[in-house]
């Protein structure tokens, strides 16, 4: 059977909120949630460093152990917690650019070569005047050995990997700060997924 | 420790989606990426997603026309929108959730940013609403014909009428944000969010009336289906080559 064409994307606009709601908010976590809780904070800046305040970022992670809570992930010698929702959304401020996420700090999740990969957060970036969704990756500058021997981040130019490692602003739980810079010097690589 | 089997997926097809850096849409000029994209394999943290375990919707969010709670009814044009998700394979992406939002039937969004155009807010009406694929991929909404509404990319700007739809799908990779035209709109040629799309494709984006959807002395009828990324082939349990 022939293949059927994509229905193109278009730009998710300045008035998504309307839409792109209710549960998978920015708390991912509730009480009893097994791992380290983290808070995840950033900004999105365009390719002049000014603040883009409408931006919607999803984020999208394995639990503690490292499972997705999904079907094609069936590896139940590592159970889903039910305090723990894997996916979230948030909005940039509108003056600010910020958006930020109370969530946990993922397993280790395994690659196709059957090594682990680095804990790491997976993102995807809308904003009105992007076209198309964009993916990027979070790592965490605590797992220096892990990112180091990471197929994902391998893949990366070695001058660029630093777009994808966190910033640590310490704090308890602990902070990561990751701005996403759309453009320009200091982009953010973008994966091709 | 190795990788459990899992489906892949193939390739984003980007010659059927617009081009990141469109300057006639004049938002994209400082927000396009303008280094290469890092293409990579895919991992488990791409093969899933969020849309299979993220399905709790109410029933009554279907009806935008009655889904604001008031009891009160949406003044506009009533129309039923159904359709069909498919994966590029053919195959229907069965209970992957809708999301779906848009102007009243004035051409205003319920959003405290829509404030310029001067056009009255309905207060019957949120602009927002979701459903569920059923077994065949079928989703259906009750909503009003959007207005089309200006907006300051250019002079004498103007949106198509336009419904936003947002679709999870079964991966992180088939995530698709893109927004339903209505057949014979003469403000689609005008318009360079739907002309980003390219010629080939654009069309795709464009639903057609049809009768058959149409009910008697209620509302009239559009179809649209909706094709995403889809699976290579389907796993299996041997290793075949
Ligand atoms: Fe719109």
């Amino acid at each position: 059977m022939a293949r059927l064409g994509e229905t193109p994307s278009q730009t998710v606009g300045p008035f998504f909120s309307i839409g792109l709601s209710g549960e998978g908010e920015n708390v991912l976590v509730s009480d009893g949630v097994a791992g380290d809780r983290i808070r995840l904070v950033g900004r999105v800046l365009d390719g002049d460093g000014r603040p883009v305040g409408d931006a919607l970022i999803e984020l999208w992670q394995a639990n503690s152990l490292g499972r997705y809570r999904h079907p094609d992930d069936a590896r139940g010698e590592l159970p889903l917690d039910p305090a723990f929702t894997g996916f979230g959304r948030a909005a940039t401020g509108f003056e600010t650019g910020e958006y930020w996420f109370e969530t946990i700090k993922p397993g280790p999740v395994p690659d196709p070569e059957g090594e682990l990969q680095a804990p790491h957060l997976n993102l995807i970036v809308q904003a009105r005047g992007t076209l198309n969704p964009l993916f990027t990756r979070v790592y965490f500058p605590d797992e220096e050995e892990a990112n180091q021997s990471d197929l994902v981040l391998a893949m990366v130019p070695k001058d660029r990997r630093e777009t994808l490692v966190a910033v640590p602003e310490g704090g308890e739980p602990a902070v990561y700060r990751f701005d996403i810079h759309l453009q320009g010097e200091g982009q953010t690589v973008f994966l091709d997924i | 420790m190795t990788e459990p089997m899992v489906r892949h997926y193939g390739p984003k097809a980007h010659t059927d989606h617009p081009p990141f850096n469109y300057p006639d849409y004049r938002s994209t000029v400082l927000r396009f990426p303008n280094k290469d994209m890092v293409s990579i394999v895919q991992t488990l943290s791409e093969t899933t997603g969020p849309g299979p375990a993220w399905t709790e919707i109410a029933e009554e969010d279907a009806d935008l026309t009655t889904n604001a709670g008031t009891g009160g009814t949406a003044l506009g044009q009533r129309i039923i929108v159904t359709g069909r998700v498919l994966d590029e394979n053919g195959e229907p992406v069965a209970n992957t959730l809708i999301e779906i939002w848009q102007a009243n039937a004035s051409g205003r969004y319920a959003h405290w940013r829509d404030e310029d155009h001067p056009a009255p807010l309905d207060p019957n009406f949120l602009g927002a609403g979701q459903c569920i694929t059923d077994g065949e991929g079928v989703y259906r909404f009750t909503t009003i014909v959007p207005g089309p509404y200006p907006w300051p990319n250019h002079r004498n700007a103007w949106r198509p009428s336009h419904i936003h739809f947002s679709i999870m799908g079964p991966a992180l990779g088939t995530r698709l944000v893109t927004q339903m035209y209505f057949e014979g709109d003469p403000l689609l040629p005008l318009d360079p969010i739907y002309n980003s799309a390219p010629p080939h494709s654009r069309e795709r984006m464009v639903a057609s009336y049809d009768h058959d959807v149409t009910e008697e002395n209620w509302a009239t009828g559009y179809r649209w289906d909706i094709v995403i990324r889809g699976p290579l082939a389907a796993p299996t349990d041997q290793e075949d080559g």
